[in-house]
């Protein structure tokens, strides 16, 4: 039973997400699904991003650069036409192994590109295999010289995709096709498919949670804490620290760059605007805002004010409202909002928490 | 047999000499302490066998294997613990949580395991938490096992701090003035903890500056002073030796 408690929580969350359905389908007011479900992959991001700071104590401010490699790989692959040299070695080769589909775009040309699930998967593998390589050496920076570093890291991924013809410049890729997971279970913004997204996108996140629930109460969970709190006492005790940073940073890339994939072709396409540094900058005082070491502090934060940034309700200040509310929570939360003293006075949150 | 051999170890940071031309053998299942003034190189010499520091020059072998090229947690691995002079615990982590990360060595789930929480995962973590239980229990501080292991009183830390290092089931167990803080109760108790170490098959090095736990303690003792040993030998031969007492006590100058 003590094993299943630390579940509960993920059950909660899988009843609100239904009621919340529900909810909107008798109130005649699905249209806020669209909205909740580009929510669910960017908190599926910041829970990521959450494991890398919160747990291991890394300040990334370059996860954008993975989803935007998440999101751009996959539309770029599925939209970008091989009809050209479709007789070209590499391709016939890719045409062989079933690998390539063959359509029409909008005005009935013939298209051929890769297929949704292999694009899908070369894009997880090109953002984990560039978390790899960037994050040996950066990794064995600390404090602020790993945040400039990853955010050195963040820019040339922004200026790669502005500059990059490929990847459609200031325009960025649009016409991304849908993305079929299983025969009947399509990742699509038509609004056909509208309740199935918000289903998706939040079975999506209640997994990724799933995962990182088990893993921060585990062995290696531990030990990311320890290096979090001592890394001389880590090493001291046997942990690879720099392998296990490593390790934590291409896990909470992969999670950015799944939801980069999954919120492209959600949204039929990417722009540069996702691979901006200010992005970045709201998701690390997102994970602030939720208390930093607290996976559901950073989801529920992220949930509350993405939505309420996609409605619109900030304007134009967006980025405005999201600095000056790192500011108030640094100077008077500077837990996060969860461990105000005042829920203790409320009662509210249970003792070990 | 020696377990741990150190020979002509030297350290120099910038120009100063912290460890110069340093050699002893540690044997297996005896306490040997190591004492000296305060700047004699003792926490460079710990420094230097855990790895945290690489050594300018000099051997350290530890069951006949050149470790002193060796990182850290490799070290650790090989079956050596220590505690710290200024308590590292992690703050955060529960006392018990804080013992389980002793037994990190000695176990293995990885990544996908943890994340999957498939069963060897779940099993290997009920053993780690039932030995590391045992151990709080064995040190008398079992009903602080769910209390945050920095806010405990320091006596307490310190035991946590041992538990930790004793959860690697190590072979060698090096301890950084454990007896610094304590009250003379305690004193004691830890003089008897570490000979109860001992007795269940543990090496045991020490810095310690308490001269009466050390002398009624150790098989034998090494004092370094500016960076070099200057004696070497059992408590009764270094009670009497010139040099030591000279150091200690002032002599003529």
């Amino acid at each position: 039973m003590r094993h299943l408690k630390k579940y509960l929580p993920l059950a909660v969350m899988a009843l609100m997400v239904t009621a919340v359905q529900l909810l909107t389908s008798y109130t005649g007011t699905a249209y806020y699904l669209t909205q909740l479900t580009i929510t669910a992959y960017y908190g599926l991001l910041i829970t990521g991003l959450c494991l890398l700071m919160g747990y291991a104590g890394q300040l990334s401010l370059g996860h954008t650069g993975f989803f935007a490699i998440g999101g751009y790989v996959s539309a770029a692959l599925t939209t970008h036409d091989l009809t050209a040299c479709r007789n070209d070695f590499f391709i016939t080769l890719l045409n062989h192994a079933h690998l390539l589909i063959s359509r029409h775009d909008i005005y009935g040309e013939p298209l051929i590109t890769v297929k949704a699930w292999p694009a899908c998967l070369a894009a997880i593998a090109a953002a984990l295999l560039i978390a790899f390589i960037i994050g040996i050496p950066v990794l064995k920076l600390k404090g602020h010289y790993l945040a400039m570093a990853t955010m050195g890291f963040g820019i040339i991924i922004f200026r790669i995709v502005m500059a990059s013809t490929y990847f459609g410049e200031a325009d960025g890729i649009s016409d991304v096709p849908a993305f079929t997971l299983l025969p009947g279970l399509t990742v699509s913004g038509d609004f056909s498919y509208r309740t199935q997204n918000y289903y998706i996108a939040w079975g999506l996140i209640l997994t990724g949670m799933f995962l990182l629930i088990n893993l921060i109460d585990s062995r290696p969970g531990r030990a990311l804490r320890a290096i979090h709190g001592s890394p001389e006492a880590a090493e001291a005790v046997g942990i690879n620290t720099a392998r296990y940073k490593l390790l934590t940073f291409v896990i909470s890339a992969a999670f950015a760059a799944v939801a980069g994939v999954f919120l492209t072709h959600f949204n039929g396409g990417i722009g540069p605007s996702e691979a901006s540094i200010m992005k970045s900058v709201r998701y690390v005082a997102i994970i602030a805002i939720g208390g930093m070491a607290s996976l559901w502090g950073a989801l529920s934060m992220g949930v509350i004010l993405n939505f309420l940034s996609l409605r619109g309700v900030f304007g134009s200040y967006d980025d405005a409202v999201f600095g000056a509310i790192l500011v108030l929570v640094m100077l008077f939360a500077p837990n996060g909002i969860l461990r105000l003293p005042i829920w203790r006075k409320l009662n509210f949150r249970h003792r070990d928490g | 047999m020696a377990l741990l051999t150190i020979k002509d170890l030297n350290r120099s940071f910038g120009g100063i000499q912290a460890v110069s031309d340093v050699s002893f053998k540690v044997k297996r299942g005896t306490i040997k302490a190591l004492i000296g003034p305060n700047g004699a190189g003792k926490t460079t010499m710990f420094n230097l066998i855990c790895g945290n520091l690489p050594p300018t020059s000099g051997r350290i072998s530890f069951k006949d294997q050149a470790i002193e090229t060796l990182t850290a947690h490799r070290i650790a691995r090989l079956g050596l613990a220590r505690t710290f002079q200024n308590i590292k615990l992690y703050p955060g982590l529960s006392s018990l949580e804080n013992v389980m990360l002793g037994r990190h060595s000695r176990s293995h789930t990885g990544f996908i395991a943890a994340m999957l929480n498939l069963p060897r995962a779940r099993r290997e973590e009920d053993d780690i938490e039932e030995k590391s239980y045992a151990l709080l229990k064995m040190l008398n501080i079992a009903e602080l096992a769910d209390k945050e292991a920095v806010s405990l009183a320091f006596g307490q830390q310190r035991a946590v701090e041992m538990a930790r290092a004793l959860a690697a089931e190590p072979e060698l167990l090096l301890l950084d003035e454990p007896a610094a803080g304590l009250n003379i109760y305690e004193t004691a108790e830890l003089a008897e903890l570490i000979t109860q170490i001992r007795e269940i098959g543990i090496t045991i090095l020490l810095v310690e500056h308490d001269m009466s736990l050390v002398m009624r303690i150790s098989d034998e003792i090494v004092v370094l002073n500016f960076g070099r040993k200057i004696a070497e030998g059992v408590p009764g031969t270094i009670q009497n030796n010139q040099e030591v007492i000279r150091i200690y006590l002032g002599g003529d100058d």
